[in-house]
């Protein structure tokens, strides 16, 4: 066990990574890595633009759009408008389970629609062929909703996807059609897509069924996606604490779920920056207020279940939730209880996405492991240092370009679910509403803190830090493994999870386990490269045997 | 079922494309970049582009893939990417140290009109490109062909760009992979060693798509052609191209700049198309074909006869790409079996009109469509019309079998869910065998599972 081991001067760490870059990339990238103070937290530069030439982890504005917030509702037929790649890379890479309640029930999550662009769609524009591809899928499949997402070359040739999904919607009656300019290029990264996303799945879905919704404490959960199965993790606890959960945004969802979500009394935000958007127009809107909880670790899920339960006051689904935690508990503290001496002391290191860096920190800790150093792909300065910096932060030229709804009050369906007084008590028992602190303030003091990594400083943070393990996505999967050190997907959990909720937790801790203490890594040396090749001799007269 | 809503009646579509059997220019040229030794793609466009390229590359071969991208915004979507590329050769050379930038264009900076030719060239002026480094570019509009369209595109400018002719021939012979695996290009190199031919393959992604585990990252793999090597394939006395849509642009460029002579052949895939490949070879260098390749044909040859009864008749569905499946197709039909359906997304006259010989001769009544729309949704239909025994393409095939009930082998691009196809070849004889025990095992383990307990057999 290596308990205390030396962190490196995260000082001289900054200016080991930045020492090979032309002078104006340093000083660009000084700004995005910086020195953890949890209590008073310095600003980090964040959601800029990435420098040209960077290998970077990020993707685009589409694959947030369409891969994050869209694809994972099982109803939608999702057509990309585009040349065909777009859509072929999203096609079920993403790994969004679902589960559709019969056999007769729509799932088109399987499915890739294109409109496979031509050069002569690109010439003379692709409106017309992509009216006819939305005709086609809805004579083939009939869906409830198809939605139109325009990759890079759409918004240059001036095809209006807005216009032609509207004229579909209409002449079909029963089919809601609508569009997102997504184009790649817009924003710096996924972010812009996540917004863009957040802005139409409010503007054409939420509010079209008013149906009231049953059950006495319904809640929305914000930004799951149900990757490896991390919803059903969460549903199956809310329905054992009797929470009912009027809509997914968007793992395990559907269309009818999400137009009546504006009847739920509560949103809980995990994925804060994919879907912070969607928090505060319904909230402004419908008067729901929202709430960040996190259900990645087996502590954070019940100190999320307790926050759930003080909002709603009740004190038999309190008494319910302490119940489920007293249940659940014992079954993760038993494998944690065994696993622990193998993991404690060893060191973590988390740059991906735009949450999972900061919630993942809980089940390491949970694993007696310490985060040395952490990142966002494509976050906010609010998702590091917290919300409190929002009106601090500099709209740039390529935020300016993202929409921003203008959201008044419901006539009819504005209902504030709390008065003013009421949240202010739940504000005195430590319930932040409408509120995020951040990645920074959980972190150690002297701890890394980088935004939108570089291949570069990758390699050169393993050097120096050695960590026992790190965490990215598919791209850094294999080149950090070839380090000879364990590298945990987590975008795609590597096809395994849930790892959400307390089963979720127990997963986790398992798969931890085995990566850093495989006998794999002790072997990738041969004995003749440690012994000394071919140096001679005769042979040894015995027998070897294991 | 996961593909529940694909029906068997089959309506033609002219807008919407369900479940394509192909996808873009892009990612073939870098994955023909990744086989020049010291290269660094980099791709000229937003940056979501290089992130799924290099994403479904690492997928397909569980290695590192590097790759760089011009990351653009709005802004240079409205101005043009030139300012972009040159910051990024800048940087690039200043932090990777690459020997080679090999630059590909993306939907985006071709519908721009970004000319690579001229920024590259402007680079060079400007002294962003260090004395003995290169920069190379193809164009790769993702709104014409496919993949293997880019990936001829790529290697076709590696040809152009590199090869000198200097005057004097060397005694050496070009050959021109198509799009195929490292396991195959490694192939391909020891029948030639075994041959006694001097070649200098391009491109050559073994040991960098196939790197060992030795602890340390390396940026730049041992693989890949030298630069050395592709200026000399200038000198070389003639190519051979192998596949008609991935390979032959390039040693038609290559004849056009160097005068070096060519001949296409299809990818030694099968047996009757490594005879041909080996008897090309052989005639090309005036060398015999030595006893030891005439006796890995003869195992194959030995297997094909004595399992005959087993693959005899089965119906084969077929996906994939151009250069690979018509030499598939026509060792299937040397094998007996039936290609039942066969589609590919990528486009081409040439193709169309060789497969279709090729069937009318030997299995008219096959179902075959290729281009716009010839998707898996497609093929799925027709073979819920038309049964089959087997399904032969990438992992996307697998949702396709499950729901059908059907045996399934992976071949082709990409492979996301098993491992293999970088380490063993389908090309050769060995691949043959390979292929053979796959197709064997396939239909075999599906007998074992179905058969009646009183017809259940030991030996098969
Ligand atoms: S924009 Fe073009 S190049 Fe980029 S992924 Fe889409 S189809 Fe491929
Ligand atoms: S943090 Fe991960 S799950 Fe959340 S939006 Fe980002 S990529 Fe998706």
């Amino acid at each position: 066990m290596e308990a205390n081991r030396i962190i490196p001067d995260p000082v001289q760490v900054r200016e080991e990574l930045i020492q090979k870059y032309p002078a104006k990339v340093a000083k660009k990238r000084s700004k995005s890595i910086v020195i953890n103070d949890p209590e008073t937290i310095p600003e980090v530069q964040a959601n800029v633009r990435t420098v040209p030439g960077i290998i970077t982890q990020r993707g685009c504005s589409y694959a947030g759009c369409k891969g994050v917030v869209l694809g994972p509702t099982r109803d939608i037929v999702n057509i990309v408008h585009g040349p065909i790649g777009c859509s072929f890379y999203a096609w079920l890479t993403r790994r969004n389970q679902t589960k559709p309640e019969t056999l007769m029930d729509a799932n088109y999550i399987p499915y890739c629609f294109s409109t496979d662009m031509q050069e002569e769609n690109i010439v003379f524009g692709g409106e017309k062929k992509l009216k006819i591809a939305i005709q086609e899928a809805y004579d083939l499949f009939h869906p409830k909703s198809i939605a139109i997402f325009s990759t890079c070359p759409v918004g240059l040739i001036g095809d209006d996807v807005h216009a032609a999904s509207r004229e579909m919607k209409e002449k079909f009656g029963d089919c809601n059609v609508f569009g997102f300019s997504c184009e790649g290029y817009r924003g710096v990264s996924q972010s812009a897509g996540h917004h863009i996303a957040n802005n139409g799945v409010f503007k054409h879905m939420v509010g079209r069924d008013n149906t009231p919704s049953e059950g006495k404490f319904k809640l929305n959960l914000l930004g799951e996606y149900n990757i490896g199965g991390d919803a059903f993790e969460i549903e199956r606890i809310f329905e054992k604490v009797g929470i009912t959960l009027v809509a997914s945004f968007s793992g395990n969802s559907t269309v009818a779920a999400i137009e009546n979500s504006h009847t739920a009394d509560l949103n809980v935000i995990l994925c804060h920056r994919s879907i912070n958007y969607m928090g505060d127009m319904m909230e402004t809107k419908y008067g729901i207020p929202w709430m960040k909880v996190n259900f990645v670790g087996a502590e954070s899920t019940a100190k999320s279940l307790r926050k759930i339960g003080e909002y709603f006051g009740d004190e038999e689904l309190k008494a319910r939730i302490e119940a489920v935690i007293a249940e659940e508990t014992p079954k993760v503290k038993a494998i944690i209880e065994e696993i622990l001496p193998r993991t404690k002391g060893k060191t973590a290191m988390l740059f991906v996405g735009g949450s999972r860096a900061h919630h993942y920190q809980d089940l390491f800790s949970e694993l007696g492991m310490t985060t040395v150093a952490a990142g966002y792909e494509f976050a906010h300065r609010d998702d590091y240092e917290g919300r409190d910096v929002l009106p601090k932060i500099k709209v740039d030229a390529d935020s300016k370009n993202i929409e921003e709804l203008k959201i008044v009050a419901d006539p009819e369906l504005y209902n504030p679910r709390k008065t003013e007084a009421e949240l202010e008590a739940l504000k005195e028992k430590g319930l932040e509403i409408n509120g995020y602190e951040g990645m920074m303030k959980q972190m150690t003091k002297k701890s890394l803190v980088v935004d939108d990594l570089s291949h570069y400083e990758s390699e050169k943070l393993i050097e120096i830090y050695k960590p026992d393990i790190f965490c990215a996505g598919i791209k850094e999967k294999y080149v950090v493994q070839k380090m000879g050190i364990p590298l945990k997907q987590l975008h795609s959990y590597d096809y395994g999870g849930p790892y959400t909720g307390f089963e979720g937790a127990v997963n986790f801790y398992k798969d931890i386990d085995r990566m850093v203490n495989n006998p794999v890594w002790k072997l990738i040396k041969a004995p003749w490269e440690t012994a000394g090749n071919g140096k001679g001799g005769e042979l040894a007269a015995s027998y070897v045997t294991q | 079922m996961l593909l529940r809503h694909t029906s068997k009646e089959v309506k033609e579509r002219e807008g919407l494309t369900i479940n394509p059997a192909k996808t873009c220019q892009p990612i073939g040229a870098m994955y023909a970049a990744l086989g020049i030794h010291g290269c660094l793609p980099h791709s000229h466009g937003s940056q979501g582009c290089c992130s799924y390229h290099r994403s479904t590359l690492t997928r397909h071969y569980k290695e590192p893939v590097m790759a760089a991208t011009s990351s653009f915004t709005e802004g240079a979507s409205v101005f043009g990417g030139q300012a972009n590329l040159l910051a990024a050769i800048e940087t690039i050379f200043s932090v990777y140290d690459p020997d080679i930038i090999a630059v590909h264009s993306t939907c985006l900076s071709e519908t721009i009109g970004d000319d690579l030719q001229q920024i590259t060239r402007k680079a060079k002026d400007d002294g962003k490109v260090p004395e003995g480094k290169h920069v190379i570019f193809a164009s790769t509009p993702s709104f014409i062909g496919s993949h293997i369209t880019g990936y001829a595109n790529m290697v076709t400018g590696i040809a152009t760009q590199f090869a000198v002719s200097t005057g004097v021939k060397k005694n050496q012979f070009n050959i021109i992979a198509g799009w195929m695996e490292p396991s195959d290009m490694r192939e391909i190199k020891r029948l030639s060693k075994e041959l006694g031919v001097k070649i200098v393959l391009f491109p050559d992604t073994s040991d960098v798509l196939d790197a060992p585990q030795t602890g340390k990252h390396e940026f730049y793999p041992k693989g890949g052609t030298t630069v050395a090597e592709l200026q000399s394939a200038g000198d070389s006395i003639s190519s051979l191209a192998l596949g008609a849509i991935s390979a032959e642009p390039a040693a038609i460029a290559l004849e056009k700049s160097c005068k070096v002579a060519f001949e296409t052949l299809d990818m030694p895939i099968g047996l009757s198309a490594t005879d041909r490949f080996i008897m090309a070879l052989s005639q090309v260098a005036g060398v015999k074909v030595p006893d030891e390749i005439t006796a890995e044909r003869g195992r194959l040859v030995d297997v094909m006869a004595d399992m005959e009864q087993y693959l005899y008749g089965k119906r084969v569905a077929l996906f994939g790409d151009p250069d690979q499946l018509l030499p598939l197709t026509e060792f299937l039909l040397d094998l007996n079996m039936k290609p039942a359906h066969i589609v590919s997304g990528t486009p081409g006259q040439r193709f169309e009109k060789q497969m279709r010989q090729l069937l009318d001769a030997r299995s008219p009544e096959t179902n075959f469509r290729n281009g716009l729309q010839a998707d898996m949704f497609l093929l799925h239909q027709w073979m819920k019309n038309e049964p089959v025994d087997l399904l032969i393409g990438n992992t996307y095939g697998k949702y396709i079998a499950r729901d059908e009930d059907v045996p399934f082998i992976r071949f082709g691009f990409p492979i996301l869910d098993r491992i293999g196809h970088s380490y063993f070849p389908n090309v050769g004889y060995s691949g043959g065998l390979r292929l053979v025990e796959k197709l064997l095992n396939a239909v075999m383990d599906r007998q074992d599972r179905d058969a009646l307990e009183e017809k259940f057999e030991l030996v098969m």
